[in-house]
């Protein structure tokens, strides 16, 4: 068995552990790579940054607690934006294992900035069937959800007085690991024509770019690469910008891998027809 | 290093270690992760639908509807139908369940055409318009732009590709001679289409390694500054 053969023939395990190191040694070692921002991204700090104290902002929490490691630095960034900026928030969490880390994010940050629920945030919660969620909250988000997620009723809040529905919200921005950006897109934006941005994990962002093009969402942050972009635009946080070093190295090791793979197919190809 | 007190925190970083042994090949440790995640997701999940929808859907609303028909009498029960209908929810949900006995268990399809005719009938209009129509309408642009350059190439590669991709997919024609070279072209789209979303998957699933990493070297181990 020559180079080549043995090359093709690596024991998985071994691609494991040389990722494994190539993660290990930048997390106990970091350093900082640039971070160059897209337009699309761009476009949602552009917006957010352009809402005026006491305008309200629909921050759609829609992820499970393993998608973490890629969104929550999108939430937080935004969430922490818009406290700086006296923006009010209503926030959602439609996603069934979601609403508790939300409530952790969102307590952690009303604490920093000295935020009050009801007066400068409101938590909506979690309600399963996250289809149904998004058009009843189109008509008025009392249907679906008549009281907060801390059982106060939303007429009680002084924030949600007058606001009936997404026509008394600047913009909804919906940051998620899963299908529910596709009902934001169609119901929201479709049907109640909101003005909609989205961030979702890497493996999601290829398919929203025909979103962004036709102009059904106006922002798209894709995976922990938009979230470092956002965090370097407003300047809240660095915990995405800190991943972007692993992230570099792991990819190097993987594109050295893909090259090598390459190689001995093509090689021992060679070998084969000779 | 400070070692977290915490128990939970240590419980997570155990589970996380004992999910990672599968890379060195199945074990038992694996098998106990991998089916206390299975159960733990199966009992949250029942949990929460069982008082988000069982309870505070369908039997809040029907007891409402039967206070009416007792309270007020059957002419305002009957108008009150928003409270007592949801209990034909109640029956499609129940029917479902006769699949759990073979001999009915033909029932359930009832509520199963119910559920699969009243979401397609919903999906059609609204799926149309913003997957169909919205993106056909975004792929009628002009060929040449005045004093846009960039422009221009973009609307040319967007239009190229959808028009040999869908090329491509077009069976009734046998792909040879110049429909068989805007098909090929049409495979050359999809794959740096698929290249694309590749990239994006090992982008994805690194930043999820490097989330268990930072766990367990931060939160865990408090190796991290």
């Amino acid at each position: 068995m020559n180079f080549y053969e043995r090359l093709m023939n690596l024991d998985r395990r071994w691609v494991y552990l040389v990722v494994g190191i190539a993660v290990i040694i930048p997390v106990l070692n970091p350093f900082r790579v640039p971070v160059y921002v897209t337009q699309e991204v761009k476009a949602i700090y552009d917006c957010v940054e352009s809402l005026e104290p006491g305008d309200i902002l629909f921050l759609a929490i829609d992820y499970d607690p393993q998608a973490m490691a890629e969104v929550h630095p999108m939430a937080k960034a935004i969430m922490r934006q818009c406290f700086a900026k006296d923006v009010k928030l209503i926030i959602s969490a439609l996603s069934q294992n979601g609403p508790g880390m939300a409530e952790q994010l969102i307590s952690e940050l009303s604490k920093e900035f000295g935020k009050k629920s009801g007066i400068d945030y409101c938590y909506l919660g979690y309600k399963p069937y996250f289809s149904i969620v998004i058009l009843g909250m189109g008509q008025n988000f009392r249907i679906p959800f008549p009281t907060d997620y801390y059982g106060v009723p939303l007429d009680s809040l002084p924030m949600m007085r007058g606001v009936q529905n997404y026509d008394d919200v600047k913009v909804v921005i919906d940051i998620s690991s899963g299908n529910i950006t596709d009902y934001w897109i169609i119901y929201g934006n479709g049907r109640y024509n909101v003005k909609l941005a989205v961030g979702v994990t890497g493996v999601m962002t290829a398919n929203y770019y025909p979103y962004l093009a036709s102009g059904q969402i106006f922002g798209l942050m894709g995976g922990l690469k938009g979230a470092s972009e956002y965090e370097v635009l407003s300047k809240q946080g660095d915990r995405a910008i800190k991943m972007m070093s692993i992230q570099t190295t792991a990819h190097i090791v993987i594109i050295l891998f893909i090259v090598a793979g390459n190689i001995g197919y093509f090689m021992s190809r060679k070998k084969k027809i000779k | 290093m400070h070692l977290t007190p915490d128990i939970g925190i240590w419980i997570g970083g155990l589970l996380t270690l004992g999910i990672f042994s599968f890379l060195y090949g199945d074990n038992p440790y694996y098998k106990f992760c991998e089916a206390l995640f299975i159960g733990v997701s199966a009992g949250h999940w029942f949990v929460t639908l069982f008082w988000t929808v069982f309870v505070a859907k369908m039997i809040r609303n029907v007891e409402i509807g039967l206070n009416t028909f007792i309270t007020q009498g059957f002419s305002a029960g009957m108008a009150d139908y928003m409270h007592w209908s949801y209990i034909f929810g109640g029956i499609l949900g129940f029917l479902m369940l006769l699949r759990l006995f073979p001999k009915i268990g033909w029932i359930s399809r009832w509520s199963l055409a119910f559920v699969v005719g009243t979401t397609s009938g919903y999906y059609f209009i609204t799926y149309l318009v913003s997957n169909g129509l919205r993106q056909i309408q975004r792929t009628i642009l002009p060929l040449y732009v005045h004093g846009d350059f960039y422009t221009t190439i973009g609307n040319l590669i967007i239009i190229v590709g959808t028009f040999c991709g869908l090329t491509y997919f077009f069976f009734s024609k046998e792909h040879k001679g110049t429909f068989g070279g805007l098909a090929r072209l049409g495979i050359w789209f999809l794959m740096i289409t698929f290249g694309a979303s590749f990239g994006y998957t090992v982008m994805s699933r690194m930043s999820l390694l490097i989330g268990r990493m930072d766990y367990i070297f931060g939160t865990w181990l408090g190796m991290l500054g």
